[in-house]
C-alpha cells in the first residue's frame, strides 16, 4: 500500500529549482530533465492583487498505477510493503505506453537512453533511512517526505495558518 | 566503488560560501549537500551548490595555464606548463616593478574570507593597490555604516530568526539566496513576522511579502526621509536608546522636518497614508525589527544616503544589539580566545598611497576594498602614478563593472593582465596569461574566522585532488612571490604549513575544525550590554548623525534630497538583478544550470508595452551607445512604468563557453559611460543611473 507522500508547501516554496537540480544530480538524468518539476502561476495581477505561486509536481505513486498496468515489460512495478512505484531501466523497452496511460504526465522520455524515467522516491536513499534527493536539499524546507496520512493534516494546518495568520497545531497536541 | 569519505567544507559556487558536506567515493564526488552540523543550514543546498558536481566535469573552462598567442582578445592561446606560465609572469612583473615600482601592480578579487595570501603577496612586492569587487556591491553600504558607527557593515548582522518585521529595499532575499538567511526569513514569515519589500519590480521576495511598495526607481532616500519624519514627529522612536547612543539627533530632527510624507508620496508614488500606517505598525514591533541597509546597493548616486538613512531607521527603532534586530558580530577575543595568526612573515609596511585615492584624495573612503573604478582611472591616466600590471583573481570586471568597451580601452595601458579563475570569465578573454585555479571541491583554503554570536573558525578542505592541470590560488601567489625573490615572507610548502601557522597558540587543531567543518569558541551566544558597552568606533564613541570625515571633505551627512533624473522620452531606466539558480554571472555556462535559463528577458510595464504596440513575448531591440541586441519581453503590470528589468550576466562573448556564448543581453554593455558615474560619498558605481532605448524588433 502507498505509504509515502512528498508534501509541498507553496507558502514556503521560493521556486529556486533546487529540487529539480537535486533530482537530476542524484539520478544522473539529462540536465534540465528532472523527475520532479516546479511550475509557476504568475507573476501576475490576480483580481488586482499581485501573485506568484509555485507548485511542485512529481509521481503520486498511485494505489492503482495506470503506468504499471500499461507497462508490458515489467519495468514499472508497485513495490511490496511501501507501495513505491519503482522503475527498472534495464527492463524498459521504450514503448511509451506509460506516457500515454499516466493521467498526470509523470513518466518522461529520456532521449539519451531511449527509455523513460520517473520518480521512485529515491528508493536507494529511503532504504538507507534517508529522504528523497529533492526533499533533502530543499533550501527552505518547502518539501516534506511524510506518510500519506500526515500530508492531509499538514495541508489543513497550512490553510488554517494562512487564513487566520496564526500558529496552529492539532488540538490534542499539548 | 572505492574508498568512501565525508568532507565538511565550504561551497564556492557563489560569494555566500555556505557550509557543505561532500561525500566522496573512489576519488569522485558523489553527493554535495548542506552541512547538517550547522543547525541553520541542515542538508539544504541551492541549485548552484548542487551544480558543483557538474562544474567538476565541465571541460569548457581553462584546464591548464595559457599564454596569449596573438593580439589581446584574439582568443588565441598557447597551453603551457605551470613553470613556464609562472616564469613568464614573474619576468614581466620584475620588469614592471624595476621600472615603475611595486605600486604599479593592481589586484582585484571578490573579497571573502580566504584572500589573505593575495593581500600578503601585494604587500610583499610593495603595492598598496588591492581592490575587491565592492564598488559594484556594498561599498556605499559599508561607508554608510562607517559614517554612523565608525565600523563597517560587516560588524552588524541580522537576527532574522527572532525578528517581527523585516524591511527590504530591493534586497531580493529569497532569490539572491544565502541559504541560512533565506531559510530563517521563510521561517520568520511562517511564524507571523511581517515583511515590507520595496522594489519597482515584483520579485519572489515581493511575492512572499506582507507589503510590497512598487516605488519609483531611485527614490528610496525620499521614502526614508519621510519615514524618519513620521517616526520623530509622532515620537515613535526608542528614546532611551537614542538618548544614550545618538550624537546629533537634533540635526536629524531638524533636517527631516521639510520631508513630509505628502511630499514623499509625490516623489516615490507610495501613498502617504501607507507610510503613516507602516511607521505605527513597525514601532509596535520595535526593537525586534530589521531595516536591511542593502547588500548590492551599487545602483544610484545617492546610495550612501539611502543606506545611511536605512541604518538610522534601525537606530531609531532601537534595533541594535537586540534579538530580532541587528547584532554585533563577535570575534575570538569576545570569547576570551586567541584569534588566527596572520600568514605573512615580517611583511614590510606599504607606505605608498593608493592609486585609487582611497585614504588620501578621498580621505573618507576606506582603504580596505578601495575603489576599483578609480584604480581604472589611474590605469587610464597614469595619475597619481602608472599602473602597469593587473591581477584579476576570480573576479570579472568586464561583467561586473559597467561599460566593458571602455574598460578594454583602459586595459590597453597595461603591460600585463593576469587572470586567475576557475572559469572563462569575460575578462579572461583579454588576459595575457590565464592561471587556472582548481575548483572549491579540489582546493583547501586558509582557515577563516567565523564571526557571530558564537564566534569560531571554519575551513574549506579539498574533497578530491585537482582533476586537471589547475592549482589552488594560494599556491599560485606563493610560487610567484618566490620567483620574485620574496619567498622569505611565505615559508610554506603546503596548506598544512599555513594552517599550522594560523592556529599557533590557539589551542585548536586543524582536525578539530575539520571534524564538522567549523568550530565555535563558546557555547553561549555573546551579547553586549546594549545600554552600557556598545563599541562604536567613532570619535565620540556614539552613533554620529554628522560625521566629520565626510563633512570636512564637503560631503554633507544629511544631504538635501535630489530627485532622480527622469528617463528621456522613449527611454527606460535599466534595472538588473538575479534569480535563485544563477549567480550574478559565474555559471551561465554550467551544464546543469544552463538549461534553466538560456536567455534573459526584458520586464516592461504592460501598459507601456501596449502603447508601443507590444504584447507579452514579443521581440524588442534594446540599445544604448554602440550596443544593441534583440530580446523577448515579459509584459507585466508588476514593474514600474519608468523602468525595465533584466537578469544580469548574459550575452557572453567567450566562444569556449559554447552553451552560454552570445545568448541573451549583457546589461553591463548597455551601461555605457557609467564607469565614471558613482556615489561620491560611498564610492559605489551607480549602475541604475542608466537609460536605454527599447523599440519593437522588425
Amino acid at each position: 500500500m502507498a505509504k509515502y507522500y512528498i508534501y509541498h508547501d507553496p507558502t514556503r516554496c521560493i521556486g529556486c529549482l533546487a529540487c529539480e537540480v537535486s533530482c537530476m544530480d542524484w539520478k544522473g538524468l539529462p540536465y534540465g530533465e528532472a523527475n520532479c518539476r516546479i511550475f509557476r502561476f504568475g507573476p501576475e495581477a490576480l483580481f488586482g492583487e499581485p501573485d506568484l505561486t509555485f507548485m511542485y509536481t512529481s509521481c503520486f505513486h498511485c494505489e492503482k498505477p495506470l503506468c504499471v498496468e500499461a507497462c508490458p515489460s515489467g519495468a514499472l512495478a508497485k513495490r511490496e510493503g511501501d507501495g513505491v512505484v519503482v522503475f527498472r531501466e534495464d527492463l524498459c523497452i521504450g514503448c511509451r505506453a506509460c506516457i500515454t496511460a499516466c493521467p498526470w504526465g509523470i513518466p518522461q522520455w529520456n532521449e539519451g537512453t531511449g527509455k523513460i524515467h520517473k520518480c521512485d522516491y529515491c528508493v536507494d536513499r529511503i532504504d538507507q533511512g534517508l529522504e528523497p534527493a529533492c526533499v533533502t536539499r530543499c533550501p527552505v524546507d518547502a518539501l516534506k517526505f511524510v506518510r500519506v496520512e500526515e500530508a492531509s493534516q499538514l495541508k489543513r494546518m497550512r490553510w488554517l495558518r494562512d487564513t487566520f495568520g496564526r500558529q496552529v497545531a492539532p488540538a490534542a497536541n499539548y | 566503488m572505492g574508498e568512501k569519505k565525508t568532507v565538511y567544507s565550504i561551497c564556492g559556487m557563489c560569494s555566500v560560501r555556505c557550509p557543505i558536506m561532500v561525500e566522496v567515493e573512489g576519488g569522485r564526488v558523489r553527493w554535495i549537500s548542506g552541512n547538517p552540523h550547522d543547525a541553520g543550514m541542515g542538508t539544504a543546498l541551492c541549485a548552484k551548490g548542487i551544480a558543483g558536481r557538474a562544474l567538476l566535469d565541465d571541460t569548457e573552462r581553462p584546464l591548464s595555464p595559457m599564454i596569449r598567442d596573438g593580439e589581446r582578445g584574439s582568443g588565441k592561446w598557447k597551453t603551457v606548463s605551470w613553470d613556464e606560465a609562472l616564469d613568464y609572469v614573474a619576468e614581466k612583473l620584475k620588469a614592471i616593478i624595476d621600472q615603475y615600482g611595486g605600486r604599479a601592480v593592481l589586484l582585484s578579487d571578490r573579497g571573502g574570507p580566504f584572500g589573505e595570501y593575495r593581500k600578503a603577496f601585494l604587500k610583499a612586492i610593495g603595492s598598496p593597490n588591492y581592490c575587491n569587487h565592492d564598488v559594484t556591491c556594498a561599498v556605499s553600504v559599508n561607508h554608510a555604516a562607517l559614517s554612523l558607527f565608525g565600523f563597517g557593515r560587516k560588524t552588524l548582522n541580522y537576527d532574522y530568526k527572532n525578528t517581527k518585521h523585516i524591511v527590504l529595499y530591493g534586497r531580493n532575499i529569497l532569490e539572491s539566496i544565502k541559504i541560512k538567511t533565506t531559510k530563517a526569513v521563510i521561517n520568520a514569515l511562517d511564524r507571523g513576522a511581517k515583511l515590507t519589500y520595496i522594489d519597482p519590480r515584483y520579485s519572489v521576495t515581493a511575492a512572499k511579502a506582507t507589503r510590497w511598495w512598487k516605488i519609483k526607481p531611485g527614490t528610496d532616500y525620499a521614502l526614508n526621509l519621510a519615514l524618519i519624519h513620521i517616526i520623530i514627529k509622532e515620537g515613535l522612536y526608542d528614546k532611551a536608546f537614542v538618548n544614550r547612543w545618538v550624537h546629533g539627533f537634533e540635526h536629524l530632527a531638524k533636517f527631516v522636518e521639510q520631508y513630509t510624507p505628502e511630499w514623499a508620496e509625490e516623489e516615490t508614488g507610495i501613498p502617504a497614508q501607507e507610510m503613516y500606517l507602516f511607521c505605527r505598525e513597525i514601532a509596535q514591533d520595535a526593537p525586534h525589527v530589521i531595516f536591511h541597509p542593502g547588500w548590492m546597493r551599487a545602483r544610484y548616486k545617492q546610495a550612501f544616503w539611502e543606506s545611511r538613512t536605512t541604518y538610522i531607521l534601525n537606530i531609531l527603532m532601537g534595533a541594535i544589539e537586540v534579538p530580532g534586530g541587528l547584532f554585533f558580530m563577535k570575534g575570538p577575543k569576545d570569547a576570551g580566545k586567541k584569534g588566527l595568526n596572520s600568514i605573512g612573515e615580517n611583511l614590510p609596511k606599504v607606505e605608498e598611497k593608493r592609486a585609487d585615492g582611497a585614504g588620501w584624495k578621498y580621505p573618507y573612503i576606506n582603504k580596505g576594498p578601495g575603489l576599483l573604478h578609480r584604480a581604472f582611472e589611474a590605469i587610464k591616466t597614469g595619475d597619481p602614478y602608472p599602473i602597469k600590471a593587473y591581477f584579476v583573481h576570480r573576479h570579472d570586471p568586464l561583467t561586473g563593472l559597467p561599460d566593458p568597451e571602455a574598460q578594454v580601452e583602459i586595459f590597453k595601458n597595461l603591460d600585463l593582465l593576469v587572470v586567475v579563475d576557475v572559469n572563462w570569465s569575460e575578462t579572461s578573454k583579454y588576459a595575457d596569461v590565464i592561471l587556472p585555479e582548481c575548483t572549491y571541491l579540489e582546493r583547501s583554503d586558509l582557515i577563516a574566522n567565523q564571526k557571530g554570536l558564537k564566534p569560531g573558525f571554519r575551513i574549506r578542505t579539498a574533497a578530491i585532488e585537482p582533476q586537471y592541470d589547475t592549482k589552488p590560488g594560494w599556491w599560485i601567489y606563493i610560487e610567484l612571490a618566490k620567483r620574485l625573490g620574496k619567498g622569505e615572507h611565505f615559508p610554506y610548502e603546503s596548506i598544512e604549513d599555513m594552517w599550522k601557522k594560523q592556529l599557533e597558540g590557539t589551542g585548536i587543531t586543524v582536525e578539530q575544525i575539520q571534524e564538522k567543518g567549523f568550530i565555535t569558541l563558546t557555547d553561549k551566544p555573546i551579547w553586549y550590554d546594549r545600554m552600557n558597552e556598545l563599541p562604536f568606533k567613532t570619535e565620540s564613541g556614539k552613533i554620529e548623525i554628522i560625521n566629520k570625515k565626510w563633512e570636512d571633505a564637503g560631503i554633507p551627512c544629511l544631504k538635501p534630497y535630489e530627485p532622480p533624473e527622469k528617463p528621456p522620452k522613449g527611454k527606460f531606466r535599466l534595472l538588473f538583478g538575479r534569480c535563485a539558480w544563477q549567480t550574478h554571472a559565474m555559471w551561465m555556462n554550467n551544464p546543469a544550470l544552463h538549461p534553466y535559463l538560456k536567455e534573459n528577458v526584458l520586464w516592461i510595464n504592460k501598459k507601456v508595452a501596449e502603447e508601443m504596440g507590444l504584447k507579452d513575448g514579443d521581440k524588442v531591440v534594446v540599445s544604448n551607445g554602440g550596443y544593441q541586441k534583440e530580446m523577448r519581453i515579459f509584459a507585466t503590470e508588476l514593474i514600474h512604468p519608468e523602468a525595465v528589468f533584466m537578469l544580469h550576466g548574459f550575452g557572453r562573448t567567450v566562444p569556449q563557453q559554447t552553451r552560454a556564448y552570445n545568448r541573451g543581453v549583457a546589461d553591463q554593455r548597455l551601461e555605457v559611460g557609467l564607469l565614471d558615474v558613482y556615489d561620491p560619498a560611498g564610492g559605489a558605481n551607480a549602475l541604475c543611473e542608466c537609460f536605454i532605448e527599447v523599440r519593437p524588433a522588425k
